[in-house]
């Protein structure tokens, strides 16, 4: 009995290793391939599968963490679009946002692109001064603008008031604190401005050339060939950017709190609190949930617009 | 669009130019918009910086001063051992998270997108089209179970959610990245070594990592970046003092000393600090990053 454990013991590694030589090469480079991306596998599945599937549970239950999830049926779902005070404040925030921010962004970091495509000298300043503001970390960010933007003691209000222009409240003020955050965004166009720069200079000379000895002028070429070539890239961005902004966060939870009189109540904030501040587990995931259907439908729109403005690259090279 | 993605290079320095320049006027009416807006974009650097050197009565004049009257270096030694704060600590504690989620991303993207660019098996495909996807998803739809597991298992106030992730793919974006540059590395180069009797493994070790080694540079910066600068991540599962990473640590000590602005800034500069290092040596590779992230997904 010992023996033969003993020997099937010592012929068991000979046995695999010799099916495994036998085994057809489809069927091994399957295994093997599974072993390489078993991480991305298993982190989908634990991190983000997984999850997705918890979370879309709690949000048909009341779960204050600590004790077990109670069902509920679709009442946190009700009670968030009916009877929520501030949650349609928040989907307006950030709608407002998203719609400002996001296509500012482009066509800011887009004409920038534009400016900085030249041979010129010491464009390649100018094109680290710009990009430098991507740097900066996000906190840091928000607690420099949050000095700079200082009703009383800040940078702006001082330049105004010199150039004889009216000074604004900013982040104090309800009517101007969305405004303020805005323009803190576009602070870091530098990154989109990049991407576009590279865009520009990856549009093969040759077109141009062609365009011009068939008599097109500059706006022209530009409006045929520089803009049709760009939109893959800018539609990328469009939607990435739309989806982040969905999910703004650090510098109205930094500066503002969300206020003043909830006017930068962002939709990220507000389920933040609903989380983290008041524990209420299930109605958070509600939330989350219908943030993902909203950035899923908004992407589907994109997606479906953009088979009228986005020019896919087939033949040309 | 770009389809060779090892030759592309951009830096801000090297770029291969396209346009010509606007003549006459037209190029003054350039260098004059870029001159403006490039004040303009520097100015708040200037502001932080002037305002970390002030003494703290200066702050609250108007109109303000941009460049301090007595330049008060003590501010950064002051704001670094301030009561209440750890900055030590704090800094410490996001070194540490910074290079373990890089090891983990490094290590396991680099191994993802070795099975997704060189082997063919049945679902990759799939898999992979699965791993694009999540980079669409909002963050909060996972988070909230993710916090209640993490809780069930003692993980909060721990940097294990900030770090364990990282070690399961790396990110949807560096799998393609790297994905893409270990499909432009010859065949030949791995049939040779098939050959010669490497197994896959030693194939993944041996040739492609070395090989990568510019793309995996863009991923380390690229990372080193985004851990550095989280926010969110740190503030949900982070909760005592000794814990907090520098962003955190900064949010906290602005809310107690609202008033020390000059300590305050001298500390956000000290934030900002490592990332101008960073910038100054490894531009091209950050840049390369945003890049290649906005131009595919």
């Amino acid at each position: 009995m010992a023996a033969e454990t003993r020997s099937a013991s010592r012929a068991e590694p000979l046995g695999l290793r010799a099916r495994w030589m036998r085994m057809d090469k489809r069927h091994r480079e399957t295994i093997q391939g599974y072993l390489f991306i078993m991480p991305v596998v298993l982190g989908l599945l634990i991190f983000t599968i997984g999850p997705m599937i918890a979370s879309f549970y709690f949000s048909f239950t009341k779960f204050p963490i600590l004790q077990k999830p109670e069902w509920i049926g679709l009442q946190n779902y009700i009670k968030m679009l009916t009877e929520e005070k501030y949650f349609w404040q928040a989907v307006k925030v950030t709608v407002t946002y998203a719609v400002t921010a996001v296509p500012l962004g482009i066509i800011g970091s887009f004409l920038l692109a534009m400016l900085l495509d030249q041979r010129l000298k010491g464009i390649a300043f100018f094109r680290t001064c710009f990009y430098m503001p991507t740097i900066v970390p996000a906190l840091a960010s928000a607690v420099l603008w949050g000095w700079l933007l200082n009703p009383d003691y800040g940078l702006v209000n001082a330049i105004l008031f010199k150039l004889g222009l009216p000074t604004s409240r900013f982040l104090s003020d309800p009517k101007s604190a969305l405004a303020s955050l805005v323009m803190m965004s576009l602070w870091g166009i530098g990154g989109g401005m990049v991407i576009y720069l590279a865009g520009l200079q990856g549009i093969p000379q040759t077109l141009y050339e062609a365009g011009k000895i068939d008599g097109a002028s500059g706006l022209k070429l530009f409006r045929h060939i520089t803009i049709p070539l760009m939109t893959p890239t800018i539609f990328f961005n469009l939607v990435m950017g739309l989806i982040g902004a969905f999910q703004y966060f650090t510098g109205a939870f930094v500066l503002t709190a969300g206020g003043p009189l909830f006017a930068t109540y962002f939709y990220n904030l507000m389920l933040y609190e609903r989380a983290f501040k008041w524990v209420q587990m299930g109605m958070a995931s509600a939330m989350a949930w219908f943030l993902l259907v909203a950035v899923l439908i908004m992407t589907l729109l994109v997606f479906r617009s953009s088979s009228a403005w986005v020019y896919y690259e087939t033949e040309v090279k | 669009m770009l389809s060779q993605d090892r030759e592309v290079y951009y830096g801000l320095r090297d770029v291969k130019w396209n346009r010509r320049p606007w003549q006459g006027v037209g190029m003054v009416a350039t260098y004059l918009v870029l001159a403006a807006g490039a004040v303009i974009f520097l100015l708040p650097f200037f502001w932080m910086v002037g305002t970390s050197l002030k003494e703290q009565q200066e702050v609250y004049t108007f109109p303000p001063t941009f460049i301090p009257k007595a330049w008060r270096w003590q501010n950064f030694p002051d704001g670094w051992t301030h009561e209440n704060t750890m900055f030590p600590q704090w800094t410490a504690n996001t070194l540490w998270i910074t290079a373990g989620a890089m090891a983990g991303i490094l290590l396991t993207s680099s191994l993802c997108a070795y099975g997704f660019a060189r082997l063919t098996f049945p679902g990759r495909d799939f898999w992979f089209m699965v791993v694009l996807a999540s980079i669409m998803l909002p963050g909060p739809v996972t988070l909230i179970p993710l916090f209640v597991g993490y809780q069930r298992i003692g993980w909060l106030n721990t940097f294990k959610p900030l770090i364990i992730p990282a070690w399961f793919g790396g990110g949807a974006f560096n799998i393609f990245l790297l994905r893409q540059f270990f499909k432009g590395i010859p065949i030949e180069l791995e049939e040779a070594a098939i050959v010669d009797g490497a197994s896959r493994f030693r194939i993944w070790w041996q040739i492609f990592l070395p090989l990568s080694k510019p793309a995996l540079a863009t991923i380390a910066v690229f990372t080193f970046q985004a851990t550095w600068n989280d926010f969110y991540g740190p503030l949900i599962f982070l909760s005592t003092r000794e814990k907090y990473t520098l962003a955190i640590g900064i949010n906290n000590f602005k809310g107690l000393y609202n008033t020390e602005v000059p300590l305050m800034m001298a500390m956000s500069f000290l934030m900002v600090i490592p990332m101008l290092i960073v910038f100054f040596f490894a531009q091209k590779l950050m840049i390369r990053g945003v890049v290649l992230s906005g131009i595919k997904g």
